[in-house]
């Protein structure tokens, strides 16, 4: 029965992680642009990033709650559904994880907690520095838990004994090249999440003629200039990633791709007509711009790359062609294993990432111009076009971990060509002994619980994004009364 | 090495259970001691500023248990799965409920996060007691380390004991945290209810460590057992005398001597096996390798001071008592 505990495992985990990332990217980029907002105000003394602090800030508060308790369940699942990897990876895994929680996690929930009831009780730079001690701690944690999973991606510092990787340079899987790539990308992408987010929803006040005019339209600006600083910063990164990846994981970037055969030069591929996945590659009609691909992998316009019919022979030659007969791995035991991930995925979750990027970059730029000079557009269109785009970077994020982490299969460690042999792990040997009681229970008991969540999040947000400013600033009589008596903000 | 760092994840807990614990005990007291909207604003702010500082505890006693005892981690947490789960449904609906039921200006609104935290705050806290405990007695492991048995294997007498003994601990020093960090009416029902319950409420926490005396027992393990008996009656007998800050250290002495007797009685396994001791997991063979224990051991050498520091400055600046006439009105959108 161990491929139904693999099927539901594996389903648990990708629909947590990437509900767990839909938060993780809105804390990261407006942690900062916070930050950044109340420096102004505390610079300059203007009242206008005073009120943008507070209301982006209590945005920020409502999403990271959530962040907090779907990460709560993340580092708990290594051990429950995945004990096999986390035996075989503790030495070398737990590390960063640990760090993360002893360097980043606690600096981040001490100083949000300080930041939220400090308001008035602290000096002013005292509570600014505690805004930037906890974004900058949230982008620690980011670095600790990418680490780990680069990690994964590019087992690097370790030697095998007893057939379990050991490490033997922090150092080699702090600095692995894949974590240089992947935590810059990681972070552009969480700064076209808040960008859009500032956009969408200043825009939508603007188009309402709110009060607080000068508001929205600073935020718009921010929020532009955010999202396009950070498109730019993921197509280099990306790019970056990409080549690594040619060298790393070939048969990942060829199913990115869904390349049947070894080109040279390589045409990158825009869009398919037809199923990617079948095997004889001729159905599928793409359009393509030549040579693109080649450029990608290697910086070269004329260099070969290989496709998948002629990776699966030499994955095969060196890892073995079958499963070994063992009982754990139910109904997998013995079989050959299919080195080739779900191309549709892959093919589509690489295009849709991208393209919800650049949907993104592109609506701020546009709503940019519409709203030059002191212009806004009356029609409803744009109050759909501001709001729906709010959404384009969180899907471009999702699909973009989707395919890392299902381009990976049938690998949960993916063999490094260049690193010790033996390193690597198939996810069907990863999961853990349990029954698929346990973990159908909790698999639906979670969805369960995070549909609700969800609902709650997204009702308290569209409250809030209306109440506007006076909705977060405290009422004007009051402010006058210098009561030191009085929390500043009580729950 | 492995011995130090069975010893820091003790620590770790320790920190946790006394942290934790009484943000834990201010949730299953809160209908309790709040009878109106304004003094459950008050029970709940007093929490406020520190409740995920306090939670993070856990993840790092989790998350170093992983680094430094991977086999431990991975067979503790895929044996206990259900009470775990239900444990972290709990921490989930806690964490999100203080942080939401303020956000909307509705009596209904806030009934609901309200029963949301005192349902949750109890699960949890006899979630953590239960494994806690049955982490101590043993669980069915085979050589591998997987769990032989049915789901609830980690279910027993002795853990539902363990649970019951850790919730009322927490019940009670939830209460001296208040009558510390409240003033007026609060202040006085903390009190009173602290000194009704503790009776009933840390008998099974001694119970349980006679049992754990009588099925472990070394020496020492016994005078941490007196210890926590000890502890536990100076802390009332402080807080009759409203001497809150030395109850309230009493009742952490109390923890510290309950978490070296549990962890003393689990010494040289981390967690063993109920089938054949060979099975069992000890600091030996569940460790990491001395690399990696080295590194780990750098990391919270610096990483472990600054925590108190920063932590304990938290408390510094949010000393003051809370009363009912520190609530200011609610000013959320409509
Ligand atoms: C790139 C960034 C990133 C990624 C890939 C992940 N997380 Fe995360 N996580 C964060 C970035 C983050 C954060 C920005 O630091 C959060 C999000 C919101 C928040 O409160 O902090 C957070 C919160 C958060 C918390 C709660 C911390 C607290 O109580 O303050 C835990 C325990 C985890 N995460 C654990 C994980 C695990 C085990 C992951 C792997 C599967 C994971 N996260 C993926
Ligand atoms: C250190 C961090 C991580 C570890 C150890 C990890 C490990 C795993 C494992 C064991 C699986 C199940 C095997 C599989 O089906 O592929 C998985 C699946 C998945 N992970 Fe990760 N992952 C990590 C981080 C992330 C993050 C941060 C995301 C993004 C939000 C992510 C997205 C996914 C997705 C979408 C799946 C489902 C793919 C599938 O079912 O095949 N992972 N990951
Ligand atoms: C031209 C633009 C882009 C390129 C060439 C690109 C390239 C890549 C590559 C090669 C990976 C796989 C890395 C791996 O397997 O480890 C990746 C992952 C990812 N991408 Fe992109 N990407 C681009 C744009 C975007 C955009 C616009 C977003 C989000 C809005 C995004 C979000 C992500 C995320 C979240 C991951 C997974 C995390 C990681 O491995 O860093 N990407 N990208």
């Amino acid at each position: 029965m161990a491929v139904d505990v693999l099927d539901l495992a594996r389903w648990q985990f990708g629909i947590t992680t990437v509900y767990h990332f839909l938060m993780v990217p809105l804390t990261i980029g407006l942690s900062l642009l916070v930050a950044g907002m109340q420096t102004a105000w505390v610079r300059t003394g203007d009242r206008k990033y005073y009120a943008m602090t507070k209301f982006w800030g209590k945005l920020l508060l409502i999403n990271f709650a959530m962040g907090v308790v779907t990460g709560i369940v993340q580092e708990f699942q290594f051990g429950m559904t995945w004990s096999a990897y986390s035996r075989f990876v503790g030495d070398v895994f737990g590390a960063p994880l640990a760090m993360e929680g002893l360097v980043a996690f606690f600096v981040e929930s001490t100083f949000l907690g300080l930041w939220i009831f400090g308001w008035d009780r602290l000096p002013k730079k005292v509570h600014l520095a505690c805004a930037w001690a906890f974004s900058t701690a949230t982008m620690a944690s980011a670095y600790f838990i990418l680490a780990a999973n680069s990690w994964m991606q590019h087992p690097v510092g370790v030697e095998l004994v007893d057939g379990r990787p050991r490490l033997t340079s922090i150092w080699a899987v702090l600095g692995n090249n894949t974590v240089l790539a992947a935590f810059p990308h990681t972070i552009f992408g969480a700064f076209a999440v808040a960008g859009a987010f500032l956009v969408g929803i200043a825009a939508w006040h603007l188009w309402k003629r709110s009060d607080d005019g000068p508001v929205w339209r600073s935020s718009v600006k921010l929020g532009t200039w955010v999202g396009v600083v950070a498109f730019t910063g993921l197509l280099i990164s990306g790019d970056f990633q990409g080549k690594l990846m040619f060298e790393q994981q070939p048969m990942k970037m060829a199913a990115a791709e869904a390349l049947c055969h070894t080109e040279e030069p390589a045409a990158f591929s825009v869009f398919a007509v037809g199923d990617v996945s079948r095997p004889d590659c001729e159905s599928v009609k793409s359009i393509t711009v030549p040579a693109l691909l080649s450029f990608l992998a290697h910086n070269d316009f004329s260099s070969q790359v290989k496709g998948i019919q002629d990776l699966v022979p030499e994955y095969q030659a060196k890892y073995g062609t079958n499963y070994p007969v063992d009982e754990r791995l139910g109904e997998l035991s013995g079989k050959p294993i299919d080195y080739v991930p779900l191309l549709p995925v892959t093919y589509w979750g690489f295009r849709l990432m991208i393209g919800f990027g650049a949907i993104a970059a592109g609506v701020g730029l546009l709503v940019l111009w519409l709203i030059r000079g002191g212009r806004v557009p009356t029609g409803r269109w744009f109050r759909l076009l501001a709001l729906g785009s709010i959404a384009t970077p969180f899907l471009g994020n999702s699909f973009g971990w989707v395919f890392t982490e299902m381009g990976r299969q049938p690998f949960v460690v993916v063999p490094n060509p260049t690193g010790v042999d033996g390193v690597w792990m198939f996810t069907a040997r990863a999961v853990s002994n349990s029954t698929p009681g346990e973990v159908l229970t909790s698999l639906i008991a979670l969805t369960l619980v995070y549909g609700v969540l969800a609902c709650v999040e997204v009702f308290l947000v569209r409250r809030y994004v209306r109440g506007g400013v006076a909705g977060v600033l405290p009422d004007h009589n009051k402010t006058e009364r210098k009561d030191d008596d009085v929390l500043s903000f009580a729950y | 090495m492995e011995t130090f760092w069975f010893c820091v994840i003790a620590l770790l807990w320790l920190g946790y259970l006394f942290l934790e614990g009484f943000d834990f005990g201010v949730g299953m007291l809160l209908p309790v001691l709040g009878r109106d909207e304004t003094e459950r604003r008050v029970l709940i702010n007093t929490i406020g500023p520190v409740w995920d500082g306090n939670e993070v505890w856990l993840l790092v006693a989790g998350g170093a248990t992983f680094a430094a005892f991977p086999g431990w981690y991975a067979s503790l947490f895929s044996s206990a799965y259900l009470p775990l789960v239900l444990f972290l449904l709990a921490l989930i609906g806690r964490g999100v409920a203080f942080e939401y039921r303020g956000k909307v200006d509705s009596a209904r609104w806030r009934r609901v996060w309200d029963a949301v935290i005192f349902v949750g705050s109890w699960v949890a806290t006899l979630g953590v007691g239960l494994v806690l405990t049955a982490n101590v007695f043993g669980l069915p492991l085979d050589a591998n380390g997987d769990r032989v048995g049915s789901p609830f294997a980690a279910v027993t007498l002795e853990s539902l004991l363990g649970a019951l003994a850790i919730a009322g601990y927490a019940l009670v020093h939830g209460a001296v945290f208040l009558s510390l960090k409240t003033e007026g009416e609060v202040r006085e029902r903390a009190r009173a209810v602290a000194l009704r319950i503790a009776p009933f409420a840390l008998l099974p926490l001694v119970v349980l460590l006679l049992l754990v005396q009588l099925r472990f027992g070394t020496v020492w393990t016994y005078a941490a057992a007196i210890g926590v008996a000890l502890a536990a009656f100076g802390a009332l007998a402080r807080l009759a005398l409203r001497r809150e800050g030395q109850a309230f250290a009493l009742m952490g002495v109390a923890v510290a001597c309950a978490v070296v007797a549990l962890f003393g009685a689990l010494y040289p396994n981390v967690l063993p096996s109920t089938l054949d001791p060979a099975y069992s997991l000890t600091v030996e063979n569940a460790a990491s390798s001395p690399y990696t224990l080295t590194v780990m051991t750098w990391v919270a050498a610096f990483g472990t001071p600054a925590v108190l520091v920063y932590q304990g400055w938290t408390y510094w600046v949010f000393r003051k008592r809370i009363g009912t006439r520190h609530i200011p009105q609610v000013h959320v959108p409509q």
